[in-house]
């Protein structure tokens, strides 16, 4: 929400500053439909810039709370021992560039911008040592890459002649559902000249999230449903087993 | 063939699910356990988030005890009262359950809890039924009657209560079936397993049942303890995915006629050595991951999706 703000804020700033609008990005649809057969989406994000620059394009997936434990040695068993609580931790993260991130912008001004995962800060629920938590954000990031949740390869960034761009944004099979931001920045000279945000919802459709729907709503009847399914199920291979 | 999961948020092989449905459903009928022991953990593995695993693995245990209990019934092989009273036992479990589980949960131990518990309660049971049923093999040429002394009296039987069971030739406290049932409740909130693994050779070793209306028993009580767990886990957690449900269903109850029709031609000392040697494998590796140490030290755990 705070980053959301921050664009906000920036865009605001930087838009008088700009006579015309720098950057114009959209994308190929707003909302990635999970269904039944969902195996994983590719959305396009296009735009062009009319200054001369570079583009960083960043994919956030709704936030939520994750415990990190650490399990020690402990009378010969393994034990979680201590646990860190960062929260925030976006469930989809994904970068991509014109070009390396090293080469656009410096140490700092990605880890102000949250660029890349090796710049990634999350908070912490109590105060923390940096040299403590580190570790465990290692971990986390780690956990998160290994299921493609943070894809640790940036993408590319293509672009059509001078101005025109176009970067795909692909979304693995198990992504979280909830509300997206894409956050495209132009950089020169290693300073943000111009950003936009775009929205995008992963939804969903059909027969999965009437499913979904019922077992939040209607509890009680979906857990009768589900023992009637199971019961019927299994009086019905006994029976078929009987005459066979 | 990926099918996506509306509760577990994920898809999966359809055919893989079904495939391990049929295993386990298998081993279902032709021990009389549930297979909650070797299921949980497979799904975890295939990356199903624990909660729903746990879940919905309580909803398939429904089915492939109904479809087991029909063909054990078919053959008499149910004892309903002795069923009825551990029944009543394992459903007081299963609530006090619920609340260990959230104790624990407080604690932030729950994982390692159940693996304690899991390497404790399987490892005895299991190495001393494989003693047992080895012993039994090998004294196979010395004829069965006289084998069960049916008037060992011990402590337990000096508890109150005492019935009879007709149907089992037993008369016995009716509390110790209860107890047994009870603890089996327990192990299903917690752990999301039937217990048949634990409610089997207590069966067999405490109570002194035949060997040929264990199963049947069994499963009879597993109906009730998996249908209440499923319930509580519908509603208080949402962790309950009927397509995952449906896929291990549909293979689980089909395995449970095989593996009930296997225990026909099996005899009970057999089956009961294959199941002990089930049991301490798992056992095992439970236990090594205990203390072996870990690829790494680093436990993930996302509390809170999407606020």
């Amino acid at each position: 929400m705070t980053r959301a703000l921050l664009v906000l804020i920036l865009l605001l700033v930087t838009a008088p500053m700009a006579r015309a609008q720098q950057l114009v990005a959209d994308l190929s649809s707003h909302l990635v439909a999970i269904t039944t057969g969902f195996t994983g989406a590719d959305l396009v994000l296009f735009g062009a810039i009319d200054a001369p620059g570079d583009l960083v394009v960043i994919v956030r997936g709704p936030p939520s709370e994750v415990v990190i434990r650490r399990k020690e040695r402990t009378v010969g068993l393994w034990l979680n021992r201590s646990a860190v609580t960062f929260k925030d931790v976006p469930g989809f993260y994904e970068v991509a560039s014109s070009k390396p991130l090293a080469e656009i912008a410096s140490a700092e001004q990605r880890a102000r911008y949250g660029i890349g995962t090796d710049q990634l800060r999350f908070e912490t629920s109590k105060k923390r040592e940096e040299l403590f938590v580190a570790p465990y954000r290692a971990a986390l990031i780690a956990a998160r890459q290994q299921s493609g949740l943070f894809p640790a390869e940036p993408r590319q960034t293509q672009f059509l002649g001078p101005r025109l761009f176009r970067t795909t944004i692909a979304f693995p099979a198990n992504v979280p559902t909830g509300l997206y931001q894409v956050e495209v920045l132009l950089f020169n000279n290693g300073a943000v000249v111009s950003a936009q945000s775009t929205p995008l919802v992963v939804s969903r459709i059909g027969f999965s999230a009437e499913i979904f729907s019922f077992s939040q709503q209607h509890a009680a009847t979906y857990a009768a449903c589900a023992l009637a399914f199971a019961v019927a199920a299994g009086w019905a291979a006994a029976a078929a087993f009987r005459k066979g | 063939m990926q099918i996506y999961l509306p509760i577990a948020e994920m898809p999966v092989d359809a055919l893989v699910i079904l495939l391990l449905g049929t295993g386990v459903g298998f081993l279902s009928g032709l021990f009389g356990v549930g297979g909650g022991f070797l299921m949980t953990p497979f799904l975890i593995f295939l990356g199903i988030p624990p909660a729903v695993a746990v879940g919905t693995q309580a909803n398939q245990l429904v089915a492939a005890s109904v479809s087991g209990v029909l063909a054990h019934w078919r053959r008499g092989n149910v004892d309903v009262k002795l069923g009825i009273v551990m029944l009543i036992g394992g459903a007081l479990g299963s609530v006090v359950g619920v609340q260990l589980f959230a104790l624990l949960k407080r604690l932030g131990q729950v994982d390692v809890a159940i693996s304690l518990s899991y390497v404790f309660f399987l490892g005895t049971v299991g190495s001393l039924m494989l003693i047992e049923s080895g012993r039994a093999l090998l004294q196979r040429r010395a004829t069965r009657p006289g084998q069960r002394k049916l008037h060992q009296h011990t402590l337990l039987h000096r508890l109150p209560f005492k019935t009879r069971f007709p149907r089992s030739r037993l008369y016995i406290s009716a509390l110790l079936p209860a107890l047994i049932g009870f603890v089996g409740g327990l192990l299903v909130a917690i752990m999301g397993i039937g217990g048949g693994f634990l409610l089997v050779p207590a069966m067999i070793y405490l109570l002194g049942m035949p060997a040929t209306l264990v199963a049947g028993t069994s499963l009879f009580q597993i109906i009730a303890t998996t249908a209440i767990a499923t319930f509580l886990h519908a509603v208080t957690n949402h962790t309950v995915d009927v397509v995952l449900g449906a896929l291990l269903i549909a293979g689980g109850v089909i395995g449970a006629q095989f593996g009930t029709r296997l225990s026909m031609l099996l005899r009970g000392e057999q089956i009961r050595a294959l199941l002990a040697a089930l049991v301490v494998l798992v056992a095992v590796k439970l236990g090594l991951d205990l203390v072996l140490t870990p690829n790494t030290p680093y436990v993930v755990q996302t509390v809170a999706p999407g606020s």
